[in-house]
């Protein structure tokens, strides 16, 4: 049998925290076979980026491995002398992490750090030069002589990621680990740099452990795939196995968190899992899972299930065969009354711009947007970083004055820019759920104090009014009296953004704006925060702006869609006709980068070039310097107005809505027909004839 | 379902207290500082001599049975007078160090706050007090205002006020980012409620650490105005004033004229760093 | 980097001006009459307000700081109420025998401190490190003159290596006024040690904690390497920084020691003047120390923009 290129076998670590030590792995077993990509998955603090600092022994100070075995290429990494383990680092293992911007030294030149790989492995001083411009070519960096001579800052987060690829991969290793390697990078970014993972692997041969919190990255990017849960493996097997029809009842409670298949809030609601994650080192005497699971027993409770082979993949589970009629938490057919959607715009933007800076620095994080909001209704803004998403949102708030010239009226009567000067009742109207709750609430007031104060100032109650308004708002949020007297460190995630909704709606408002409310939390609670937010949409006919990077989210809530590039909308439309199309090409390309859950290939549409930064867009359409559909010379020459695709849909292209619906469909037939010919089948998940 | 981990997450007053039980330093820092200060309060009760009592007869006497410490040049106990000299020392710094506090918080809030022209002409008012070492903008001040124990605290709290207001500054621009400003902003509270009821209470951990450390340089300013004759004034048993006094005779070999009030302001400064390094690690971590 | 350091330089320039309308408006409330005090209570009105007119304290204040600063740039410091005769006279020596001292502090304490701290770091929280931490704390805390009192006695009293006084024979050799100058400067050492050691400490730990530390250790990187090309120089960085601004503090330190030591600088030069109330001479060496001081920040941001990419480049803050 051929040795894998990597084992682990019963791994347990502990970490010495607050003078005791917590577990946070335990009894951790898998294998990676040569060549094979495996991906571990799970959410914050189950022990994913431990289990790559075993492997190349660099736990913190803190940590300590207290059992079990690593082999990597056949070696004990564990027994390896000094030089050995140095040599193993330099040939055989390399990893890439997430933020590419802290792992490259700051006071470097890339090319230094680059040829320092070579060096290590005796490359005559000579070649290293030119092996580092193969390397940096190789990562598909177009200019790779002036790049090696920049600084780590002066490349975008893109490229800091590609040159950290570019030194793990250049000795050739066995074994690449790669820690949540695209995270906090832009949709399209993180498209292109799978893309060329997945295309380095084929060339190269390199096997893979490929850490992440995004489901649908693993599967489109692994064979095989791990799900950890409080530092133990909770269910292991092929990948297609594990995401399409999972055996343990906390994958399948996970997969059923995720808005799929084009589920909406007013179709199906999704699926929560009731209680917390487990904090490192919680004592648990069974299953990690019992106290969430709805199948647990005694048993579960008592004893720890063995890792046991079920349907082609290994399952900790004492009910593995019960768990596929897993109960649902949360009904989904629990049909929300649809908001009456209609009359006049409680909300209009005309002509909204927003400029930092002054002339030759100027910065135009918003240009010419216009937009209006119906009661009821949820305006989804999409956009990748520098769009502008975050600056128009603070603008409706009042937080940021606009430029002159732009309007924003509330029912009809024109909003004052600046927030100091709105009436009260205007201030109430429209509020925000931020997207960083330890940001948003004040760490040293209580939960009470927090909401009590906002229904004080917005909504005007006083004494016993004030505390029945008050258990009444915190009961629509599902917090319990128990947590009035709490501070937000003592709470969770998921409940200090319950907290802060709470906050958010103690006036009653007319518009809420969401500005990423759920990319700070873990999947399992950001189902219920989601459900929490479409509930209190139909309870309160309160309108949505609602601003997310995630696409499955925004078509899960949204009723319309505005994509922004640029600080300009490029497209708004009604969110099915946004995903169905005819799309901006831009909007084509977002829609494309997004990994499908099932695994399934999406009809990529590669973009070139780097987002261009606002203080200096392209001339004509600001699109033009990526599109992959540019006409000509008018895409440089002129912007293209927003122009009518269909009833209520707008798109800026010089390319006439007809014209654009027949290229993209005939660009996906053709990307089909190339699909069908190589070994992937598109079994297709629905997932709501799954759940 | 809002289960078991709500509670059990200890209130963060309780990680920071435990923290320091559990400190070397900060017992050892604070026992120093608790010493010296019921030598301040009850010193006088407690001594076997009058420190100011003079006996020209037991002039520089060597430290002995009867003079644990020794006498000085008119012949008064040097034990008696290192205990009961903490006093003035421990009235006149904590004073300048609560001025200094009071100014540099609200100087800090307001121009933390605020930003805008009146942050400039402050912050450079603050640099340039600061580019000059504390010892001499004091001594320039009390030459002006002329020497006395309310000068010095004033002299020294106003002084020392630009300090903490920078430590105060930054902290509240880093913390008007936040979003509970926003969200404070969007319930239209006043600048008032915003600075003092939103934002200072998650400020008062590093103003705690910098008073704290203010402190121990407040002693070591009034120690070494004292010593240059320009802090407190005899017949004040203070450390910095015998040392002044008794120096040029260290030559001759009278070392326990000086040594004893040396040790004891070094441990007084020791002790109050110590327990500011601890205070500051626990609030951190 | 240009823009950078003309930001600098245009900061320092309004700090000094600030500066000298603080030392300037000090110098207008001390308590009574100029000509009065210098005179005595005894003279004769006419004498006091003709000396009051002859220095010029009578005239308006903004034509007495124009008065006394126009020259101040050109070189004229002003006449000392006491000595009658040119401040610039005084100064400049004192500045100089001051300088000097504080080299030879600077030049032990710099590498100590960061090795000091380098080496901590590199220990941490092991025996070694807290020696050095705690050690340094407690003696940078300390005043000049009780360190200075407890070297004395252990140096020049107990084991007489040393000289206590800082005054060297006249034609002294530089290494007969090193001699001289070892226990005033060990005095500043200490002062400073702990507080360079500490920032270098702390430099090191966050550079040793980074990713690109980790990166560089996951290369296969010898650790010497990994410490000499990667960590010491993103670690010292702000201990640069750190370092300038300790000038104003060991200025303040040369108050006490050359007090102490009996040494001819500008510290004991301000103590002199401060007892006997000679304003402009105060005045006049306060405004030296604050230029002294500005200079080293402008002298340390210039090293720190040269060895930090990110200001070289002129595009990072």
């Amino acid at each position: 049998m051929v040795e894998p290129a990597l084992r682990l076998d019963r791994l347990s670590v502990d970490y010495r925290a607050g003078g005791r030590n917590r577990a946070v792995l335990r009894d951790v077993s898998f294998e990676i076979a040569r060549g094979e990509a495996y991906g571990l998955v799970g959410e914050s603090g189950c022990g994913k980026s431990t289990v790559a600092l075993t492997v190349v022994r660099y736990l913190p100070r803190n940590g300590r491995i207290t059992g079990g075995a690593v082999t990597l290429d056949g070696a004990d990494v564990m027994r390896l002398g000094p030089q050995a383990l140095k040599d193993l680092r330099a040939k055989d293992v390399s990893m890439v992490y997430q933020d590419p911007g802290k792992a490259l030294n700051p006071s470097l030149k890339v090319g230094r750090q680059l040829v320092e790989v070579f060096e290590v492995v005796g490359v005559p001083l000579a070649e290293r030069e030119a092996r580092a411009l193969e390397m940096l070519k190789k990562v598909r960096i177009a200019d790779p002589g002036s790049v090696m001579q920049r600084y780590p800052h002066q490349l975008s987060g893109g490229m800091q990621q590609r040159v950290a690829i570019a030194m793990a991969l250049a000795n050739d290793p066995t074994m690449l680990i790669l820690d949540e390697p695209t995270t906090g990078l832009d949709a399209t970014v993180e498209a292109e740099v799978l893309d060329l993972i997945t295309d380095l692997r084929r060339e190269l041969g390199t096997s893979v452990l490929f850490i992440s919190h995004n489901l649908a990255v693993v599967a489109k990017m692994c064979d095989r795939v791990g799900v950890l849960y409080a530092g133990m493996l909770v269910e292991e097997g092929p990948t297609r196995e594990i995401f399409g029809s999972p055996r343990h009842p906390y994958t399948i409670s996970l997969l059923r968190c995720l808005p799929r298949g084009g589920q909406r809030k007013d179709r199906r609601r999704l699926d929560t899992i009731p209680g917390f994650l487990p904090t490192a080192g919680m004592l648990m005497p069974g299953c990690p899972f019992a106290e969430r699971c709805a199948l647990a027993d005694n048993l579960c409770r008592t004893e720890v299930p063995k890792l046991r082979a079920v349907c082609g993949r290994l399952v900790r589970c004492h009910y593995s065969d019960r768990a596929v009629d897993l109960p649902r938490n949360t009904p989904a057919d629990v049909v929300m009354p649809k908001p009456t959607m209609g009359g006049a715009p409680v909300l209009r933007v005309s002509n909204l711009s927003k400029t930092y800076g002054q002339g030759s620095h100027a910065i135009r994080a918003v240009a010419d947007v216009s937009l209006s909001l119906l009661p009821g209704e949820t305006l989804g803004l999409v956009g990748e970083s520098g769009s502008g998403k975050t600056t128009l949102a603070r603008m409706l708030l009042g937080l940021v004055p606009p430029d002159l010239g732009g309007t924003i009226e509330l029912d009809g009567n024109p909003l004052a820019a600046s927030l100091d000067r709105r009436r009260d009742e205007e201030v109430k109207a429209v509020q925000i759920v931020f997207q960083n709750p330890d940001s948003a609430l004040n760490r040293s007031h209580s939960v009470s104090r927090i909401i009590g104060r906002a229904l004080r100032r917005l909504g005007g109650f006083r004494g016993a009014d004030l505390s029945s308004r008050l258990n009444a708002l915190v009961a629509a949020v599902r917090l319990t009296p128990r947590h009035l007297a709490l501070r937000p460190r003592q709470l969770s995630g998921g409940l200090k953004q319950r907290v802060a909704i709470a906050r958010s709606f103690a006036g009653d408002p007319r518009i809420v704006v969401c500005d990423e409310p759920t990319s700070a939390l873990d999947v399992s609670v950001q189902a219920a925060i989601l459900n929490l937010l479409a509930e209190l949409q139909a309870a309160r006919a309160v309108s949505y702006v609602f601003i997310s990077h995630d696409l499955g989210i925004v078509r899960y809530l949204s009723d319309r869609i505005a994509v922004l590039y640029l600080g300009r909308i490029m497209e708004m439309g009604p969110s099915e006709r946004v995903f169905e199309g005819p799309n901006h090409p831009y909007t084509e390309a977002l829609l494309s980068a997004v990994p499908n859950l099932d695994g399934t290939r999406n009809t990529r549409i590669r973009l070139s070039g780097e987002i261009p930064s606002a203080a200096n867009p392209p001339s004509g359409c600001p699109f033009q310097s990526r599109c992959p559909r540019k006409i000509g010379a008018i895409c440089e020459i002129s912007e293209p107005p927003l122009t009518e695709a269909e009833p209520g849909h707008v798109i800026r292209c010089h390319i006439p809505a007809a014209d654009l619906e027949r290229l993209q469909r005939e660009y996906k037939a053709g990307a089909r027909n190339v699909e069908a010919g190589q070994e992937i089948e598109t079994a297709v998940i629905d997932a709501s004839h799954q759940y | 379902m809002t289960g078991f981990a709500a509670a059990a997450a200890p209130s963060r007053r309780q990680e920071v207290f435990t923290a320091l039980s559990r400190s070397g330093a900060f017992l050892t820092g604070l026992t120093i500082v608790l010493f010296w200060v019921v030598c301040a309060l009850f010193g006088r009760d407690l001594v076997p001599y009058d420190p100011l009592g003079e006996d020209i007869l037991n002039a520089l006497g060597q430290p002995s049975a009867e003079h644990w410490f020794g006498t000085d040049q008119i012949g008064r106990d040097i034990f008696s007078r290192v205990i009961v000299g903490s006093r003035d020392i421990l009235t006149v710094a904590p004073l300048a160090t609560i001025l200094a506090t009071v100014v540099g918080t609200v100087l800090g809030l307001l121009t933390g706050y605020f930003r805008g022209i009146i942050d400039d002409i402050a912050s450079r008012l603050i640099e340039a007090t600061m580019a000059i070492p504390g010892v001499i903008v004091s001594l320039l001040a009390i030459v002006a205002l002329g020497t006395s124990e309310t000068t010095v605290i004033i002299v020294i709290g106003l002084s020392f006020g630009p300090g903490i207001a920078r430590t105060v500054r930054s902290a509240v621009l880093s913390e008007r980012e936040l979003d509970y400003v926003a969200a404070a902003k969007l319930r239209h509270e006043n600048s008032a409620h915003i600075m003092f009821v939103e934002i200072l209470p998650n400020i008062l951990p590093p103003i705690l650490v910098e008073s704290t450390v203010r402190l121990g340089y407040a002693i070591f300013a009034v120690a070494t105005l004292s010593f240059i004759g320009f802090g407190l004034q005899p017949p004040s048993p203070d450390w910095g004033l015998s040392i002044s006094n008794n120096y040029s005779m260290i030559s001759g070999g009278y070392w326990w004229t000086v040594l004893f009030d040396a040790l004891a302001i070094a441990t007084l400064v020791v002790g109050i760093n110590l327990t500011a390094d601890a205070l500051q690690e626990a609030l951190d971590g | 980097m240009n823009r950078f350091l003309a930001r600098r330089f245009a900061f320092s320039l309004v700090t000094l001006f600030v500066l000298s309308l603080i030392v300037f408006f000090l110098g207008q409330i001390l308590p009574g009459n100029v000509g009065r005090t210098i005179l005595g209570p005894l003279a004769d009105q006419q004498a006091v307000d003709a000396l009051n007119h002859q220095l010029g304290v009578d005239r308006p204040l903004l034509v007495q700081y124009g008065a006394w600063i126009w020259p101040f740039l050109q070189g004229d410091m002003g006449q000392s109420y006491i000595y009658r005769s040119p401040v610039a006279a005084f100064v400049v020596p004192a500045l100089g025998h001051s300088l000097k001292l504080a080299a030879v502090g600077f030049l032990l304490v710099v590498p100590l401190g960061i090795l000091g701290g380098v080496v901590a770091a590199l220990k941490v929280n092991r025996p070694l490190d807290r020696v050095i931490s705690l050690g340094g704390l407690s003696a940078t805390v300390l005043p000049e003159f009780v360190s200075g009192i407890v070297l004395i006695l252990i140096f020049g009293i107990w084991l007489r290596w040393l000289p206590i006084d800082a005054a060297w024979p006249d034609g002294a050799g530089p290494l007969i006024q090193l001699y001289y100058l070892v226990l005033p400067a060990m005095t500043l050492v200490l002062g400073l040690f702990g507080y360079i050691a500490r920032m270098a400490r702390a430099g090191m730990i966050e550079a040793l904690d980074s990713d690109y530390t980790r990166t560089a250790v996951l290369k296969g990187l010898p650790w010497r390497l990994v410490i000499w090309r990667h960590v010491l120089r993103n670690a010292l960085l702000p201990t640069i920084t750190v370092i300038a601004s300790q000038t104003g503090y060991l200025i303040g330190g040369l108050l006490v020691v050359e007090t102490l030591f009996r040494y001819q600088g500008i510290g004991s030069l301000i103590f002199n003047a401060a007892k006997a109330k000679d304003f402009p001479m105060l005045q006049a060496c306060v405004l030296i120390i604050g230029i002294t001081y500005a200079v080293a920040t402008l002298l340390a941001d210039l090293l720190y923009s040269f060895l930090n990419p990110r200001i070289q480049m002129g595009d990072g803050q």
